[in-house]
């Protein structure tokens, strides 16, 4: 066992599959010079062919990973942060997720797009994205959410390993929280399968990333007015254990989706839409979501913090589907 | 131009360039006929841009193209049985019939994809050149696209790529001389695609597309430089397509007056027949090819008809290497 922050397993990781395997290999921007930290060390392990810094050119080398991955190796693109994701929609949505389908099974794309959702800290609005949902509508593609370094480090290296593409999203909220790991190199969380932080009876709060944390110590303070939650991880949205979801929900009636990203079309809205299509017989009343608001973020932080998810909120939400008497505001 | 010897090279290059030329006009009759679904985007008048490249390429070499994708793949060596059973929607299909007209793609020849998002195979293709590269491999990667996709960012992303980590790509610009309707004159500032090469300090050459053997001697010192680490090459083939950007679509998108005319006086297999015979080949052992190409495609269109059509459930295969699961709503 050792005692990991997120980054350092993100790095553990990497270092794993790099190391076992030769065909793996980094490519991204400013890599060399291990801007977060999920590199030190590689360029003396593995040199600058394997881990390759890229020009500012994302449509370029995240097409470059997909055309590396069909040849039989195995990319893992850093694009550092989601928002740069967006200048290569082109080729992650038109080549990465359809190849595969459009060619009849002949394409392989065994790649990972890695990226950080680095919002919270006055970064305004074009650096503080949270985007997976938008992802979650194109099939072909895995997403990975990790919420601590344990899932972080059996995630990734799954991640890895799988045969098809996987996007990760990291969220840097979670950066610096240190957890024990394990030293196994072939420690793996396989895809699909979400995880029970906090057992509990009364309400579930299904929580995605940064949201895990925050639910956490909701629960907690849930606990000592009697309130018991369970916690439940989902870890990967695509593919999304389902059944563990509902299986929470059935036991405590009440559900809360608890998500950093904005509410509208948001992953928290499809985890809803699945409890009542699939779990309405057992509610007890409406599922609610705990997301930021619609609206975009602004650098100025007194206006910015209060529009994510809050342990206020979601304490907020489970005492509503309990019946504990609001304040009026 | 280099005087050709009767060697079954260029018998080969006759025969493929054959090949494309009557499965278009195979697949452009039974489209009319409403046998295929869809768009039609049919390669004829381009047939010695892309057998004059692909002849000088090993199987194992890689090829990414474009939505106009059945002459790419017929010109690196692949049967037509699966590509006409495509164009059909049959499970035989080169893509299991989820592909059709604008992908067919053989990846048993060594293609990596038609896409038909112009401009995007650029990146894909750099990525080929490096993981060939990464791989310690001498495969070279050809990338087909047209004159419209040097004014695609992705074009430029993947140019710039290759340039700067000397990957082993050639970038053929086939230059139909029209984006869609849009004439290359309209679309792009520079006198020639060529010109867009020299930003990345790219060597580039145009050569006449109609030449197979023109084309094949520039693709020879471009494979060689690829092969040798010396980085990409850029070749801009002038060439021409006969019909519409698609066929059949109820309406002509442009009316070019006599151009198509005057390019066919030009027409590559005519021109090439002609090179063939003055150069002593014999008119028989040319008109035993065409009988034989003519009953490929005979079969291959028999093959395609026989066969079945995909299942419903072949609709949740091959998102992911593992089938999704099927809603209820799909009757199986």
């Amino acid at each position: 066992m050792a005692k990991l922050t997120f980054l350092e397993a993100i790095r553990q990781a990497q270092m794993d599959e790099m190391t076992r395997d030769p065909t793996v290999f980094l490519m991204g921007e400013d890599l060399v010079c291990n801007v977060f930290g999920t590199t030190t060390g590689f360029v003396e392990a593995f040199g600058t062919e394997r881990v390759r810094d890229t020009p500012i050119s994302e449509n370029g080398f995240i097409g470059a990973a997909a055309g590396a991955a069909m040849v039989g190796t195995r990319p893992i693109v850093d694009a550092t942060i989601s928002s740069f994701l967006y200048p290569a929609m082109d080729q992650i949505i038109s080549i990465i997720a359809k190849s595969r389908y459009i060619y009849g099974g002949q394409a392989r794309l065994p790649l990972v797009l890695r990226s950080c959702m680095f919002y919270g800290n006055s970064n305004a609005a074009q650096h503080s994205d949270r985007p997976y949902s938008m992802f979650m509508n194109v099939p072909g593609l895995k997403i990975i959410v990790p919420s601590n370094a344990y899932d972080a480090l059996g995630l990734l290296k799954a991640a890895i390993r799988d045969d098809d593409p996987v996007l990760c999203f990291e969220d840097s909220t979670c950066w610096s929280s240190k957890m024990d790991v394990p030293d196994d190199p072939d420690f793996l969380i396989a895809l699909g399968q979400g995880d029970i932080k906090r057992e509990g009876s009364d309400v579930s709060i299904i929580a995605i990333a940064g949201g895990v944390p925050l639910a956490m110590k909701a629960a907690q303070k849930l606990a000592k007015d009697g309130i018991s939650a369970e916690v439940v991880d989902p870890r990967s949205l695509v593919p999304l254990d389902t059944a563990l979801i509902l299986k929470s929900v059935r036991k405590t009636g009440r559900a809360i989706v608890v998500d950093p990203a904005h509410q509208n079309c948001s992953a928290a809205s499809e985890i809803a839409a699945q409890i009542a299509e699939h779990a309405f017989a057992a509610l007890r009343g409406p599922v609610l979501r705990v997301a930021t608001a619609d609206t975009h973020l602004p650098f100025s932080p007194l206006i910015e913090k209060p529009l994510y998810p809050t342990v206020d909120r979601i304490i907020a939400a489970a005492q509503k589907l309990v019946g504990v008497a609001q304040p009026s505001v | 131009m280099m005087s050709d010897t009767p060697n079954s090279n260029s018998l080969e290059k006759f025969r493929r360039m054959l090949r494309i030329r009557h499965f278009e006009n195979e697949a452009e009759a039974i489209h009319a006929k409403g046998e295929i679904p869809g768009a039609l985007h049919t390669y004829a008048g381009q047939e010695a841009s892309g057998v004059g490249t692909c002849i000088v390429l090993r199987n194992e070499d890689y090829m990414v193209g474009t939505h106009r994708s059945h002459g790419h793949p017929i010109a690196k060596g692949a049967v037509l049985r699966p590509l006409m059973a495509e164009l059909l929607g049959k499970v035989t299909g080169i893509c299991k019939g989820k592909g059709g007209s604008m992908h067919l793609s053989d990846f048993s020849v060594g293609s990596l994809g038609e896409t038909s998002i112009v401009g995007s195979g650029v990146p894909v293709a750099a990525g080929a050149g490096l993981g060939a590269k990464l791989l310690g491999n001498d495969r070279v990667t050809l990338c087909f696209f047209g004159d419209g996709a040097t004014s695609e960012g992705a074009f430029h992303e993947g140019m710039n790529l290759s340039a700067v980590w000397k990957l082993p790509v050639i970038f053929c610009c086939e230059n139909n001389g029209y984006a869609v309707s849009t004439p290359a004159s309209k679309g792009v500032p520079v006198k020639h695609m060529t010109d867009r090469a020299k930003a990345y300090d790219i060597p580039a050459v145009q050569v006449d597309g109609q030449d197979v053997d023109a084309v094949e001697a520039v693709m020879i010192e471009a494979v060689a430089r690829a092969r040798s680490g010396d980085g990409p090459t850029f070749i801009e083939t002038i060439t021409y397509r006969y019909a519409d950007h698609a066929v059949n679509m109820g309406r002509i998108l442009l009316d070019r007056g006599t151009e198509v005319d005057e390019w066919r006086k030009r027409d590559p297999i005519n021109l090439y027949r002609d090179r063939l015979l003055a150069s002593g080949v014999a008119a028989d052992v040319l008109a035993g090819i065409e009988a034989d190409v003519v009953a490929e495609v005979a079969d291959a269109l028999q093959f395609a008809r026989d066969s079945a059509y995909p299942t419903q459930a072949e609709a949740f295969d091959d998102v992911f290497v593992d089938r999704l699961p099927i809603p209820d709503f799909v009757q199986l």
